[in-house]
Formats: structure tokens, sequence, C-alpha cells
């Protein structure tokens, strides 16, 4: 190939004053994947979603939820999402930014979902991370607890956790800890 | 130039492969004294990263007649770099790795050239990375490659019958290794696959659910895990981890040694504590020799044409006896990174509503529910409505404005293809064409991704 560089080594003089092609933004191979997931996002009329810094950054969005049934019926719950430039190679992050009482988010916001960690697979999407999120409202379960508290006391008296939840998402206190209303 | 026999007897061997003609070489070769000289005089190298890998390929370069070296890596030396890194010594520990391995090789290796970039690649404009006529990869990571490959591929440039054009393309040598495990692979855009054509050779990290690290931690990467991801924020609200904070990195130690304590487990270490947060697998220094050697011969026989290259992927295993392969991967014609795309001639009055009718029709495309994405400006979305209002307004411009009046370049679309029930979701790269516009060049942008 060294011919071609010397050719090139020629060209490269010659062009030195012609100008040049635009000024280049590189969208990462994830970028234009995520475009792809977003522009076609089908979300249940529960979800919600944001882009706090407007409409050409998707890496960084919100995701909001209002259950309409089950345990969490009539709270706000907000997600943030961010994803990585080898997105769909690596899974999102998702964090959640209302502190719920909840057996599979913790105070700090913590999620426990399988596809956000071990049964990440690049051909889920985004779409399918909302519809998982939404389904741990309406199936909080026991059974991979972050929050151990809440996850015995679901599984031992569903009724004193239905009115924790009912009493944490009006703003009040839960045994020592304090939920701000998210209604 | 008069030349000292020192300097002469240094080049027999490369001589021997670069001054007579052999049965395998590669049809552009021409054996001879100009191709020694060609290559001190002309090509210019650029080695990312001044690791492991990098130490052994800027010494490997360097002896095989290569003159123009540049390096760039983004790390400071750390003690623990010392047993392979071989350039650097316990004095240079906290000195930028690029500057000391420079430094190092130009000591040892007269007449060599090496200029260092003490940065993040990121930090380099697209234009420094043209200036190269081959890049050589010593990472430890998928993304840190991604992005040079989209780099490399965004030189290339096709012609009308999407032919890549020679004097465009940007080949690459990736190496990579992992404890007794390695990888070499000859990435040439346009005729091998790139990286982002094979990324799921890539293994996926793996990763223990949250609610085991919280609840039912049965080893003792998983009490590090906890102590990483979720005793950190709880005790340090709002304070990010830093792994290249010692301070961190101790903490973060002796809360999973805690945790494992509780737990009866055993096996927590401080740089076991290091291996599992920052992922590393222990390098091993002869693995890396072997790679990088393996990807300077490469890079000299891309170069000069003496001998055929590496057809394309050669893995290394010396973890169980040992077992090698080469592996001659399949470009991924549709590749968003290096492949063509689709060739469209297009009006400059074309508005953005007008072009997406076009493509439905475009017997490559019949595409439906088109979204469009050029450069990182989302020109319009077909959903959530909140971004549909938002990119609304554009459709009635036109798209020759909306690509900021370029008169070739690259645009991504997505939407519905085919026809009948085998509509399928797809994700396209377009090569838009405006007609009757001066152009300072007559080749097609390619990259872009």
């Amino acid at each position: 190939m060294i011919k071609l560089f010397k050719v090139k080594e020629k060209q490269k003089e010659l062009a030195e004053n012609a100008n040049g092609k635009p000024p280049v933004k590189k969208q990462s191979a994830g970028e234009l994947r995520l475009h792809k997931d977003i522009s076609e996002l089908n979300l249940p009329k529960t979800c919600s979603i944001s882009f706090p810094n407007g409409k050409d950054d998707l890496m960084n969005f919100e995701v909001t939820i209002r259950p309409d049934e089950g345990y969490y019926t009539g709270g706000t719950f907000i997600f943030s999402f961010q994803i990585s430039p080898i997105y769909p190679h690596e899974a999102p992050k998702v964090k959640c930014r209302t502190k719920v009482y909840h057996p599979n988010i913790d105070l700090e916001g913590n999620v426990c979902l399988n596809i956000l960690r071990e049964d990440w697979k690049p051909v889920l999407n985004i779409n399918t991370i909302i519809y998982g999120l939404y389904h741990l409202f309406t199936e909080p379960n026991h059974e991979d607890p972050l929050n151990p508290d809440a996850a015995a006391v679901l599984r031992d008296n569903p009724r004193l956790f239905e009115s924790n939840v009912r009493r944490a998402i009006s703003g009040g206190f839960v045994g020592q800890t304090f939920f701000p209303r998210c209604i | 130039m008069a030349e000292t026999s020192a300097q002469l007897s240094r080049s027999r061997d490369l001589d021997k492969l670069l001054l007579r003609p052999g049965p395998l070489v590669d049809s552009s070769f021409e054996p001879g004294p100009d191709l020694r000289d060609d290559l001190k005089e002309y090509v210019k190298v650029l080695v990312v990263g001044a690791g492991g890998l990098g130490c052994e390929l800027l010494k490997d370069l360097a002896l095989s007649g290569f003159r123009n070296l540049e390096v760039i890596d983004m790390d400071r030396i750390e003690v623990s770099n010392l047993n392979r890194q071989f350039l650097f010594r316990l004095e240079d520990v906290g000195k930028p790795k690029a500057e000391v391995a420079a430094k190092r090789v130009m000591e040892r290796i007269s007449g060599v050239d090496i200029k260092h970039h003490f940065c993040r690649i990121e930090d380099k404009p697209i234009d420094f990375y043209s200036d190269f006529n081959i890049i050589v990869l010593g990472l430890d990571s998928a993304e840190a490659r991604s992005y040079i490959n989209a780099v490399a591929c965004g030189f290339l440039e096709y012609d009308d019958d999407d032919n890549p054009q020679p004097q465009t393309i940007k080949p690459m040598v990736d190496g990579g290794t992992e404890g007794f495990k390695g990888h070499v692979r000859v990435i040439v855009p346009g005729v091998t696959p790139c990286f982002e054509c094979t990324i799921w050779l890539f293994p996926v990290q793996v990763k223990f659910p949250l609610c085991t690290l919280a609840e039912t931690p049965r080893n003792a990467a998983h009490c590090i895990e906890y102590a990483h991801l979720i005793k950190w924020d709880e005790v340090h609200s709002g304070k990010t981890f830093d792994p290249d904070n010692p301070e961190h990195m101790q903490w973060v130690y002796q809360e999973a040694l805690k945790r494992a304590e509780l737990f009866g487990i055993t096996g927590v270490t401080y740089s076991f504590t290091q291996g599992v947060v920052k992922n590393i697998i222990p390098a091993i220094a002869s693995t890396n020799a072997i790679i990088s050697a393996a990807c300077a011969l490469e890079t000299l026989k891309i170069v000069t044409g003496c001998s055929k290259t590496l057809s394309n992927y050669l893995m290394y295993n010396g973890a169980d006896g040992l077992h090698t392969k080469v592996t001659d991967l399949m470009k991924s014609s549709d590749c968003l990174v290096c492949g063509p795309g689709i060739l469209i001639e297009l009006e400059t009055s074309v508005t953005l509503r007008k072009f997406m009718d076009m493509l439905e029709d475009h017997p490559k495309l019949h595409l439906t529910r088109v979204s469009v994405t050029y450069r990182g400006k989302n020109l319009y979305m077909q959903a959530p409505p909140v971004l549909e209002e938002m990119t609304r307004p554009n459709l009635e411009l036109p798209l020759f404005d909306l690509m900021s009046k370029t008169r070739k370049d690259i645009i991504h679309v997505n939407g519905m293809a085919g026809e009948g029930d085998k509509k399928q979701s797809c994700l396209r790269k377009l090569r838009i064409v405006f007609k009757g516009i001066d152009g300072v060049t007559d080749v097609d942008m390619a990259g872009g991704a």
C-alpha cells in the first residue's frame, strides 16, 4: 500500500487549500441503534418519556411511570436512563429517582430487574425495559429483594404491605424511613 | 544518505523480506531498496495505547523499520504495570505512559521518531487520525475500539458502484489480550469486516443480579460488587465512586471484607477488589508479546505487501495447552459503520416529507414509518409523541437545508422495510448526493456512524 500512501501525500498537498468537509460529529453505532429504539417506542398510557437535554440527546432520558393498577396506583415514579456508546452491547444504566418503598428497589434507587443486568441481551430494547419496570409496580416480588424489609412484609403480610405503600406514596414514614409524597 | 555499517546490518533481516521477490508476496509487492526507504520516509503509524500491548508494539514496529510513529494514551504509569510494561521504571510511576514509552524507544533505537499524545482518543480532532497510513490498536475496551473503528471507517469513500476507493482506506491492526488468551485482527475498511460488523465477538461483561449482591452473596466477587455498587451510594450519597482513587478502592475493599466475614466467605483481597471493580484480568507478559509481535508483522505486511496478510482474525488461547486458529470473518454488507449505504440523488428543493415518501417507493428500501437522523441531529422521529412534535416542523423544510447545505453526506434512517406480512424493522445508512451543486471533490463519504 506504500504507493497509495505516496499518492495520498501528493493529494494532500494539492487539497491543502481546498475547503474541506463539514464539521464532523461522530454518531456512535450505539446512538443510531438507540435512535431506532426510541422512534419505535410504543408505551402504555401509564408510561411517558422525556429528554431533559433536548431532542438531540437521546443518550440520557427520563421515564415516568404512573401505575393504574396494583399497590402503587396513583403514584408517580421517575427513572433515569443512561445509554453507553456501545449500546446494545451493554445494557442501559437505570436508576429510580423517586424514593420508593418497594421490595425490588432500594432507597438509593438501585433496581433489581434481571434484564438490566444478568439477563440483558442486545436483542432487547428500551421498550422492553420500560415494560419490565412497569411490571415491577404491578407485580412487586419478594423473591428478588433489594429492600429486604419491604420484601418480608410483602411476603408475610400483604395487607400491611399495601398500607405501607399507601403511606409511603402519600408522603410519610414507614418504620424509620421517610418517603416524600409522589402522588 | 551515507549509512553506517551498523545501520546497514540493522536492516539486514528486513532487507531479506523487502529486497527480493517470493512465492507468497502480495500482488502489489515491488521489492527493492526504494521500498525500504519509502517505509522509513512515507509511512506514518499511530499506536493507540501505551500499556502492555503498546510497549511491545512500539518496540516491535521501531525494530521492523518504521521510522515515523506516534502513540496516544490517556493513562499514567502505575506500580502494578512494571512487571510487563517493560519500557517503564520505578521512577516513572505517575508519569504519562505515552511520553515515557516514546522516550525509551527513541533512546534505544536510533533514527526512530515517536511523537506522544497524553490524552483521550476522543479529545483529538478527526483530522488528527486522517494523517496516519495505518492505525495499530493495543486497547482493552470495546468502547475505545468502537470509537477508533468509527473514525477510521469514516474516512472510507465508495464510488458510484459501491466499491471502496483504495486511497480512502485506512487499515487497522487490532490486538487484544486477556490473561492467556488473545486475538489479532486486520481491519481493512470496506474490504474486511470492521469492528462493528462483528461486535458480537466481544463477550458481554458478566453482571451479577443486584438482589444477589444485596441478599445472598455466595462468593468474594459478590461481596466486592455489593460494596462497590450498593454500599458506596448508601454511605456517600451523591459522591461518585472513582476507581482510580486509591482511597475509594481501599474503602470498597474494607467494606467487602466486612461483608465477606458476615457471610463466612473467603477470598476478598485488595488486588482482587481492584480486579472485580475495574474488570481487570491478570495480564501475562508473554501473551502480550505474542499478540504484539503478530500485530507488528501484519502492519509490515499490509504496508509493504511483502507477504499476504492475516485474513482476517487470529485467536490465540494458551489457557489449556495451546490452541490457535485463523477465521475469515464475513463483512456485514449493511454495516452502518463500514458499509457503502444506499446512494440516493436528490434535488436541493426536496423537503424532508417528500424525501421520506421517496424512501417508501425506493426499490431497495420500501421503507415506511421513517425516522431520520443526521450527524447527531434528529430530523424526524415517529415516536414518542414528545419528539414527534418537536421534529414535525422539519417535515416542510428542504433536506438540503437540514443537512447544512452539504452536497454529499451520510444520513441514517429507520422504519419498517419490506412488503406485506414480511415487514421488518430496520436501520439503514444512506449516501445522499444533491444534484446541481459544485463540489470540491467527486467522491462520496461513506463514514459518519
